[in-house]
């Protein structure tokens, strides 16, 4: 990626910050949206001020997180198809999720750490499920135990929600659905507190992950101690998906989408991969969640059936590619 | 002595025998050893073990005098240099990258590389050939190049010693040999150097010493023509052979047909 790549990458998530700003329920122009940001005064200010700045600034948030996680892992398996929702790391921290809503457990700071249980025991779960099939390294034996993994979690949530009582079944349906309708300056400081470890930890990991991306041999061989990198990225990406469950409900596919746009362009090391995945991957979720919140006005899709619209047949295409 | 096993012992899980049995084998600088033997007799094994990757079970491998194991990972990248037998790209960079991957275990998480970098990436493209294919992406390489690719990422590391398994496996003769005179030359410039082969011959022309291994233990151990006789390898390979000289002085095996009387 040159610095034309970076400057059109930049402007374009300026557009769709701004995108994000002026579209929704009321449809605001420019002016309005730019009134609102300066002086914060009238209906304009208090909408683009008080709802749609966090919420375009979280989507924006937890699509770099998210798209930085399916990039991590990707180098992690060898597999472009590797992301959180289809290893099951969603399902994990969706069920660690639910069951501190349900139980009434746990306030805006805790449901992450729930969700973050949840999500360190699916991984622990897919890969102990690879380890028994006895290819611990085979790609398609992970995804195939991420989804088996994923659909227990579910089944286990639904049985949550039904077994407990009317309101705390609505609190965990309505966070299940998922998306940004209810975000505030304070679930974004949430979810920023819980995503700058990991973000950094990953950025840190940046050349780890192009030496692990080659195999575990040709990488300990280069000097990368793959143990090491390998605890602290399944980590860390834990986190960060266990901080977007939490925050938004369970959002599919943006690891698998983000990543794969990025590389079509350039091919580049982790280095430059990972900013322009975090930058598109803000830009992917903040356009899903305006289409979420615009095509049936006023009613909102969930933005996750957004990505998937998107996630799925890109997954079909992916999936040929990398079986033939 | 820079690459040193002393006695050592690899013992895989649920495996009948050890995949390696009591092996010392030694690589100095300026001298070219060369490892060989059926498959199976635990040649690759020998790699992993020297480069700490397989936990040794008894002996002791030492990377210039110290244990192995006490090595971090980066430090022991910068002396040692491996390319393993099969290495399968997921994500191809271009070949300039892929040689820079060699300067890692030098750079800090967030440093970016370095003049002195730079230069070493492309004196390591040069020695190899494959400056040319620089913005290549290396899933556009054919076998031979792709070779040299790695060969050169590993002399990117600027190690003291190399370690090369199978280098020449699906390469053609011109390429195979291209490939075995660098190493040569690399040998001779100071580089301690470990190749393992099939290639008996061409062991017995490039090597100062061979290493024959069978079924994990060392079956032979000295210069070409004390390990390349015909009952030595007759009895290893399980397969008579015959064994001539060629014009250099250096022993030349030939497997014999079935029936056919060795001359």
């Amino acid at each position: 990626m040159r610095g034309l790549h970076w400057a059109a990458l930049l402007f374009s998530v300026v557009a769709c910050l701004a995108v994000g700003l002026a579209a929704g329920t009321v449809a605001l122009s420019p002016a309005e949206v730019w009134g609102g940001l300066r002086h914060g005064a009238g209906g304009a200010g208090a909408i683009v001020r008080e709802l749609r700045a966090p919420r375009v600034l979280l989507a924006f948030l937890v699509g770099g997180s998210l798209g930085v996680s399916g990039a991590a892992l990707q180098a992690m398996i060898r597999n472009p198809l590797a992301e959180p929702y289809l290893l099951g790391l969603s399902g994990g921290a969706g069920l660690g999720a639910v069951t501190a809503i349900a139980t009434r457990l746990a306030g805006p700071w805790a449901v992450p750490l729930a969700a973050f249980a949840g999500a360190l025991s699916a991984v622990a779960l897919v890969y102990r499920l690879s380890v028994v099939a006895g290819r611990r390294l085979d790609p398609r034996v992970l995804l195939l135990s991420g989804v088996v993994v994923g659909s227990f979690a579910g089944a286990l949530m639904s049985a949550i929600m039904v077994l407990s009582d009317a309101a705390a079944t609505r609190n965990a349906f309505l966070w299940l659905l998922g998306g940004f309708g209810s975000s505030s300056w304070r679930s974004l400081g949430v979810f920023a507190a819980y995503a700058v470890l990991p973000l950094s930890v990953i950025a840190l990991h940046a050349r780890s992950l192009d030496l692990v991306a080659l195999g575990e041999e040709p990488a300990s061989h280069l000097g990368a101690n793959v143990e090491r990198t390998r605890r602290l990225i399944y980590l860390s990406t834990a986190l960060l998906t266990a901080a977007s469950v939490a925050t938004c409900g369970i959002i599919g596919f943006v690891g698998l989408v983000v990543p794969h746009a990025v590389r079509s362009l350039a091919r580049p090391v982790h280095r430059t991969l990972l900013p322009g995945v975090f930058l598109v991957g803000g830009c992917f979720l903040v356009l899903s969640d305006v289409v979420s919140r615009t095509v049936v006005r006023p009613l909102e899709l969930p933005v996750g059936v957004v990505t998937a619209l998107v996630g799925v047949p890109l997954f079909a295409v992916l999936l040929r590619r990398s079986v033939a | 002595m820079i690459l040193e096993a002393r006695g050592v012992t690899v013992r895989y899980r649920r495996a009948v025998r050890p995949a390696l049995d009591r092996v010392s084998c030694t690589v100095a600088p300026s001298r070219l050893v060369a490892v060989v033997g059926p498959n199976g007799s635990g040649k690759t094994t020998l790699v992993r073990a020297l480069s700490g990757l397989v936990p040794v079970d008894g002996g002791e491998v030492l990377v210039e005098g110290r244990p192995v194991r006490r090595w971090a990972r980066a430090e022991l990248a910068r002396v040692l240099g491996v390319v393993s037998q099969r290495e399968e790209t997921a994500f191809p960079l271009r070949v300039e990258e892929t040689v820079l991957l060699g300067r890692y275990a030098r750079l800090g998480p967030l440093a970016a590389p370095t003049e002195v970098d730079r230069a070493a990436v492309s004196a390591a493209l040069e020695r190899c050939d494959v400056g040319w294919l620089a913005d290549r992406t290396v899933d556009s390489l054919s076998g031979g190049e792709w070779q040299r690719v790695r060969l050169a990422r590993a002399l990117a590391q600027e190690p003291r010693a190399l370690v090369l398994d199978e280098p020449t496996a699906s390469l053609d003769v011109r390429h195979e040999m291209e490939l075995l005179e660098l190493v040569r030359r690399l040998v001779d410039a100071g580089l301690a150097g470990l190749v393992i082969t099939h290639q008996l011959n061409l062991a017995a022309r490039f090597a100062d010493r061979i290493v024959l291994l069978d079924r994990g233990r060392v079956a032979a151990d000295g210069v070409p023509a004390e390990v390349l006789t015909r009952d030595t390898l007759s009895r290893v390979f399980q397969w008579p052979v015959a064994v001539t000289t060629w014009c250099d002085g250096s022993p030349q095996v030939v497997p014999l047909r079935t029936g056919e009387a060795p001359g």
